[in-house]
């Protein structure tokens, strides 16, 4: 022990050496601290939640009752509501942006930039990000985008409008729609700036999880989070800058007259000048980033639902093993099987055939998942506590939406459902509301080690899961059979077709339900700052889990533990392992074994 | 300035909650540290809910298809589609079944296995032949779906075109559609963005002999029974090319032809009298009559719906993306050519 006791005196001394003072501003505003840069994430994630939610409950009442007027509009959208009636070009727009909202700023760096944050130091056993200094660079970069997106709404011809897709050339061309003007530039301003700070997030999240381990932690003891931290952040690096490259083309032909993605195009009375590009090449290239980013959101989810579950049933994930290797697969799947956004695209059909083999490739690691989490729960003793709830209905969810897909991801059956609501309620279920749910579970399930030991209140938590997942199938399971009926997205009103008339009653359910869940949001904010403020302190480790971020120091201090790191010596699933004999739990009376617990004399020694 | 105020009194609402919890907080008395983890109490309410929520996605799965089954498109009315619908049921009904089991499973074992104090679970970390059992079954699987799907698609992706092949020029532009036929030499007219003038709203060259007798219209008509090959154009941004009746859909690229072909299988005529296409109907007029008697003075007056088979864009084109639309109509052989014959050559219209 006195060995260590040195260690620790050194590693103070490196951590602590110049005892600076600080200030408000170094603490909460430029911090360098991952636990409060992840508060900061959460924080920025959550205000444009309300955001994006809030758009898509204007837009979801313009689908329902689309010859009512309501005076909500103009309070909103001020001109493009006026006398209660909402335009097209805001329609588009309030889409447009929920959609890049959603997908960018709440799921990746919501979701992803705050569970990264705050627990890869943390369950590795490591003081902090590699670079504290890129790490609050990467928060206020996404800041910066952040303010940027939503200066966007307020400008003269209103925000982007092209789709969160913006193919080109209605996103280059200004004469198309009014928001491919300034609204479109900011748009593309904010996203570079965005992926930016994306990459030098995944940068160090990868560098921090390969070489700051700490003694002990072998890559095949990581706990699932952050395995699945770490395979996101290597997505990120492959695709992000994909994404890049196609913005600054698109901002080349909208700005200095190149014709990347423009060819033969005749609009407002007079040909343009642009020959020779071609928008297929913006679908590759988009799809490049944006399938993998489907993964993106959420396999950061499902690392922290595997983490919950396991926790909360008391029992090892069921197959360690076969649960990374599924993580690396879809990781590897996922970089290959972007075509099958564009099967009518006008690209060659051949090139479907492939796309459609790879993409339902990707359900066989799904598949896996999916069993493997029923399993962890079959004869486990089961925790309910909220982050578990949330986590169970991640997993109805993107069963749910998972077999949607294969659906979808068969070219000859996407022909006749691309581009409708069906699409809508397969994605809205397999990504958004799962990597939701892993939002809400890492909430509820870490709110204490982002809070100093402070408990969200489990009565609100229950009563928020079970009105968000009745809300949220009501809401999605409808909208698959406007779909299969032929409607298609991103229609202002469906009236201009007497055809769609019936589909009405269908569009009312759906967008009673979508209230309905959003209001739940309201209880889980109100639970959310009054336990921030007034939450009750619980047990330093009130979900008995085996991690490490459990032994760091209730209280926040820089470098996590006020004492030497601990060492591993066994992997993060053993929970109710028995002893040798059989008599009792490998520590008597306990039905955990923390990571940091050496091999106990009447233990059997497993494979991690 | 209202929006500001909103945004204000929001804030506000959100400090007054805030005070209130604050109260609620104080009025409280000493609770146990453990007070905000799941005791048995709350296992045992939230595992019977999950057994209860099962039910709830089963019952609205059922409740979705008793209400909403008849808002379905009717049978296929080309002759690849009736290929698609086929594989369309069969892979629906295996997610159905895998989605039945699994989620029971689910929320069966998140009811059945709720912690109780003192329950002991099992450590059950590996099992490799469990795993390789359900690896393997989704392999399976799936290469028959791959393969099925597969040939499909080849099959409708595929175009042999050959005399009897109609091939029809799809043209969109914001926020419209035109078609133009090849006319009497079966080969449709050079055409370029860069000679749109006037009349000639496709660019077709007026000086390609090939396109003298091209026929350009607004309404769709194609003869049942013919494999009709579209080419499809866009004038200004990325359309789509949507006739869900027909189970067809296709990009329309500036800068690019893309094509889709499909042999209509039923006419227009035929599938009015189709019995899902009349109830339909009936429903929609039902609609609209109530629609009529409850409007306001100035409301425009609906008029009484006929089914068509239509074209609809399918990508965002800019606002008017949501009427953007063309009337398809599919006739006999014999109807069609005596539509044809009024209609105007390129020739004739640029003359005039």
């Amino acid at each position: 022990m006195s060995a260590h006791a040195h260690d620790h005196a050194e590693d103070h001394h490196d951590d602590h050496g110049h005892h600076h003072k600080e200030t408000f501003i170094t603490k909460y505003i430029f911090s360098q601290d991952h636990k409060m840069i992840s508060k900061q994430y959460l924080i920025t994630g959550l205000f444009m939640g309300i955001i994006g939610i809030a758009m898509s409950l204007l837009f979801r009442m313009q689908l329902a009752w689309p010859d009512k007027e309501f005076t909500i509009y103009e309070i909103f959208l001020g001109k493009w509501g006026e006398g209660g009636v909402m335009d097209p070009s805001v329609y588009l727009a309030l889409v447009t942006i929920h959609g890049t909202i959603m997908v960018f700023f709440v799921l990746t760096a919501g979701l992803s930039g705050t569970f990264s944050n705050l627990l890869i130091p943390l369950q590795i056993g490591a003081r902090d990000m590699a670079s504290g200094f890129l790490n609050m660079v990467s928060y206020w970069l996404f800041f910066l985008s952040s303010i940027i997106m939503v200066l966007s709404l307020f400008v003269e011809a209103g925000p982007a409008s092209a789709g969160w897709t913006i193919y080109p050339p209605l996103s280059a061309l200004p004469q198309a729609i009014p928001g491919s003007g300034t609204g479109m530039t900011l748009w593309l301003v904010s996203m570079a700036i965005f992926i930016a700070s994306s990459l030098l997030g995944s940068l160090n999240y990868v560098v921090t999880v390969i070489n700051l381990r700490t003694k002990g932690m072998s890559m095949t003891r990581l706990p699932l989070t952050i395995w699945a931290f770490f395979i996101t952040a290597v997505i990120g690096i492959v695709s992000f800058p994909v994404l890049l490259s196609a913005a600054l083309m698109l901002i080349m032909d909208r700005s200095f007259g190149t014709s990347f993605f423009l060819s033969d195009i005749y609009i407002a009375g007079e040909v343009l000048h642009n020959q020779g590009g071609s928008p297929v090449l913006f679908e590759h290239l988009f799809w490049f980033l944006g399938h993998p980013e489907v993964y993106i959101v959420l396999l950061p989810a499902l690392g922290i639902t595997s983490e919950i579950i396991a926790t909360n049933s008391r029992k090892p994930i069921f197959g360690y093993r076969a649960m990374v290797a599924s993580i690396l697969a879809i990781a590897f799947l996922s970089t290959i099987v972007w075509g099958h956004h564009m099967f009518i695209s006008g690209m060659n059909p051949f090139l479907g055939s492939v796309f459609t083999f790879t993409t339902l490739l990707i359900a066989i690691p799904s598949a896996v998942k999916a069993f493997n989490y029923i399993t962890t729960l079959w004869k486990g003793n089961l925790q309910l506590n909220p982050a578990m709830l949330f986590s169970i209905g991640l997993v109805s969810t993107f069963i749910t939406g998972g077999l949607t897909g294969i659906l979808l991801g068969d070219s000859a059956l996407d022909i006749n459902v691309h581009d409708t609501y069906f699409v809508v309620a397969h994605f809205h279920l397999v990504m958004g509301i799962s990597a939701l749910y892993g939002l809400f579970a890492g909430v509820y399930h870490w709110f204490p080690k982002m809070f100093e030991g402070k408990l969200m209140n489990k009565n609100l938590g229950y009563i928020h899961f079970w009105i968000t997942a009745i809300g949220a199938y009501g809401v999605f399971f409808p909208m698959h059979f406007i779909g299969m009926a032929g409607l298609p997205r991103r229609y202002y009103t469906n009236t201009a077709f007497p055809y769609f008339d019936d589909l009405t009653d269908v569009n009312v359910v759906i967008t009673t339900f979508a209230f309905i869940s959003a209001g739940a949001q309201l209880i889980f904010l109100y639970n959310f700052i009054s336990s921030m403020f007034f939450g009750k302190v619980g047990p330093k480790n009130p979900w008995k889990s085996n991690t490490l971020e459990w032994t760091a120091e209730v209280k926040h201090i820089h470098g996590n533990w006020d004492g030497p790191i601990p060492h591993v010596y066994r992997w993060a699933y053993d929970y109710s392992k028995l002893n040798m004999d059989e008599s009792d739990y490998v520590v008597p009376g306990q039905d955990y074994a923390p990571q940091h617990l050496p091999l106990q004399d009447n233990e059997e020694e497993m494979n991690h | 300035m209202t929006a500001f105020l909103v945004v204000l009194v929001i804030i506000l609402f959100g400090v007054a909650v805030m005070q209130m919890g604050k109260i609620f907080q104080l009025s409280k008395g000493k609770q146990d540290s453990n007070a905000q983890i799941a005791n048995d109490k709350d296992n045992n309410v939230n595992g019977w809910l999950m057994l209860a929520f099962v039910l709830f996605i089963y019952g609205i799965a059922i409740f979705s298809f008793a209400a909403y089954w008849d808002v379905l498109l009717p049978e296929s009315a080309s002759e690849h589609g009736v290929g698609i619908d086929q594989l369309w049921l069969i892979s629906m009904a295996l997610i159905f079944v895998v989605g039945i089991i699994t989620q029971w499973l689910l929320h069966y074992f998140a009811f059945k296995y709720r912690g109780r104090q003192g329950q002991r679970a099992t450590f059950f970390a590996d099992n490799d032949k469990l795993e390789f059992i359900w690896t393997i079954i989704p392999v399976i699987v799936l290469a028959g779906l791959i393969i099925y799907g597969l040939f499909t698609w080849t099959e409708i992706m595929n175009v042999e075109e050959d005399e009897d092949t109609l091939v029809v020029e799809l043209y969109a532009y914001q926020f419209d559609w035109r078609a133009r036929y090849a006319g009497a030499d079966r080969t449709l007219g050079e055409a370029n963005v860069r000679l749109i003038e006037g009349a000639n709203q496709l660019g077709v060259d007026a000086s390609d002999p090939n396109a003298q007798d091209d026929v350009v219209v607004n309404e769709l008509h194609l003869p049942v029974g013919k494999k009709v090959l579209f080419k499809m154009r866009s004038q200004d941004v990325l359309h789509s090319a949507y006739m869900p009746h027909f189970r067809a859909q296709m990009n329309c690229v500036p800068g690019m032809i893309t094509q889709f072909a499909f042999t209509p299988s039923i006419t227009t005529e035929e599938m009015r009298e189709n019995e899902e296409v009349v109830d339909k109907v009936k429903r929609i007029n039902d609609i609209r009559r109530e629609k009529n008697q409850n409007m306001g003075p100035d409301d425009e007056v609906l008029e009484p719906y006929t089914f068509d088979y239509m074209l609809l864009c399918n990508k965002i084109c800019g606002n008017n993306h949501y009427n953007m639309q063309m009337k398809i109509v599919v006739e006999t052989q014999e109807e069609y050519d005596a539509w044809m014959a009024e209609q105007a050559t390129l020739a004739q219209t640029l003359k005039q």
